[in-house]
């Protein structure tokens, strides 16, 4: 059972705001059956120091990626894990964690790719529920184990892999990266050497709009005509592209991604996540430096 | 993972800790580990000598003083990275003290040795071995001065 949209109105604007809820209707809605809800950080230890009452805490290192091959877990790991956190198929889950959401939305991607209908972003995340004065807890609810059902991953319809892009080149493509990673000054994003790649640049004919053009000072998403002043009348895109999101690992771009999607309302948007360390590093890809985006090779 | 003879008795016996358990455990550890960071006492290290440690995403920084033959390590780290404050604490724990040649002889595969690769991920733990080379760089640079 889907619990309600929150109806607020500071989200009302953007287009898909069942996918958003606010710090308030979160606080209100707590401990309603039926509703999971999901901290997901970079950090893999702050959620033991404290988090919202109820929580469970899904990491996506450890638990969202395959730990041998750079990918996703399958449907029957993915249907194990809800089970273990006692998460229902048709629960209504709402995710946060730290930085601005970048994990959080990254886990509401990757869940999206397993089909969970229900599945939303707490507005300013980790940040915004702490500034507001809510309560924290160390402890840990035990919940029961559920019977999540195996369901296929589906990539084909937001995931791009490194040929999709190959083949995308000449559509809308968006680099959220910071300028330095883009223009090709710095293979890897300021403080994330080990995330680095042999080469850099940018993918050719891609935009540079980075992640944080869409998120206030407080973590939470700009206004709806905040982002189509940037998006659609500054950057040009238009209903019916076909847009895909990258950055480094995909994280940031899931950030992108959830803001094209779903606060903007484009149809189709993929995130590319092997990003920047795969592009940057393999082999007779074509890549374009400095400040321009460049050609269609 | 056989005991390297170069690793100085209270990192080895850190390492030991974290071997002897579960997995899960070991991030409980690491987690004791953030909340017992030895604060630095006010004054005790000059502001323009923090070194920041740019391989960790938050704001992390390294002092490393040699006083008397003994390297002294010092380190601050947000409570809000509690994993980059584990590694800290980890390492200004285990080497404080230690004389500056116990120091350099850590094997830089030091962070690989806790036992954290399938519970913390590979890619956090760099931000540990960025601690540890900067940690003995400065240990140089103050035998050298």
């Amino acid at each position: 059972m889907s619990l309600p949209s929150d109806s607020a109105a500071t989200i009302a604007d953007y287009a898909h705001p069942e996918r958003l809820v606010t710090t308030e209707w979160l606080a209100e809605n707590q401990g309603t059956p039926g509703l999971a809800v999901v901290e997901s950080n970079e950090d893999i230890l702050l959620y033991d120091t404290g988090h919202i009452p109820g929580a469970i805490k899904v990491d996506w290192h450890t638990e969202l990626n395959d730990p041998v091959v750079r990918d996703y877990i399958d449907g029957e790991a993915f249907a194990a894990l809800m089970s273990r956190k006692g998460i229902s198929r048709d629960d209504t889950i709402v995710i946060y964690g730290d930085k601005s959401n970048w994990w959080a939305a990254y886990a509401l991607w990757v869940f999206t790719l397993f089909g969970h209908a229900d599945v939303r972003l707490l507005n300013g995340g980790r940040d915004a529920w702490i500034a507001e004065g809510r309560e924290l807890t160390k402890d840990i609810d035990a919940r029961a184990t559920t019977e999540y059902p195996v369901v296929a991953r589906v990539d084909s319809d937001i995931r791009a892999f490194k040929d999709d892009v190959l083949a995308h080149l000449g559509k809308p493509l968006i680099d959220v990266r910071s300028t330095e990673e883009y223009t090709g000054e710095r293979t890897h994003m300021p403080s994330y050497p080990e995330e680095g790649a042999l080469r850099g640049g940018h993918i050719p004919t891609a935009k540079s709009i980075p992640w944080a053009r869409a998120a206030n000072e407080d973590g939470t998403f700009r206004s709806h005509a905040e982002l189509e002043n940037l998006y659609v009348t500054e950057q040009g895109f238009e209903a019916g592209n076909d847009i895909v999101t990258y950055c480094r690992i995909g994280e940031r771009s899931s950030h992108t991604w959830f803001v094209m999607k779903y606060l903007l309302g484009f149809e189709s948007v993929k995130n590319y996540d092997g990003s920047w360390t795969e592009w940057g590093s393999a082999v007779r890809v074509p890549i374009q430096t400095g400040d321009t985006p460049g050609e269609k090779p | 993972m056989a005991d390297s003879p170069e690793l100085p008795q209270a990192l080895a016996e850190i390492r030991r800790d974290f071997l002897s358990l579960e997995v899960a455990d070991r991030l409980q550890l690491l987690l004791e580990f953030s909340d017992s960071l030895p604060e630095v006492p006010a004054g005790m290290v000059a502001e323009d000598t923090w070194e920041r440690v740019a391989e960790c995403q938050s704001p992390v920084f390294i002092h490393v003083e040699v006083r008397e033959g003994l390297a002294h390590i010092y380190a601050t780290a947000p409570a809000e990275s509690p994993t980059t404050r584990g590694f800290a604490s980890i390492l200004v724990q285990g080497l404080d003290a230690m004389t500056p040649q116990e120091v350099l002889a850590v094997a830089p595969d030091f962070p690989l040795q806790l036992g954290l690769q399938s519970a913390v991920s590979m890619l956090r733990l760099r931000g540990m071995s960025g601690m540890l080379w900067r940690i003995k760089r400065q240990v140089e640079e103050a035998l050298a001065s």
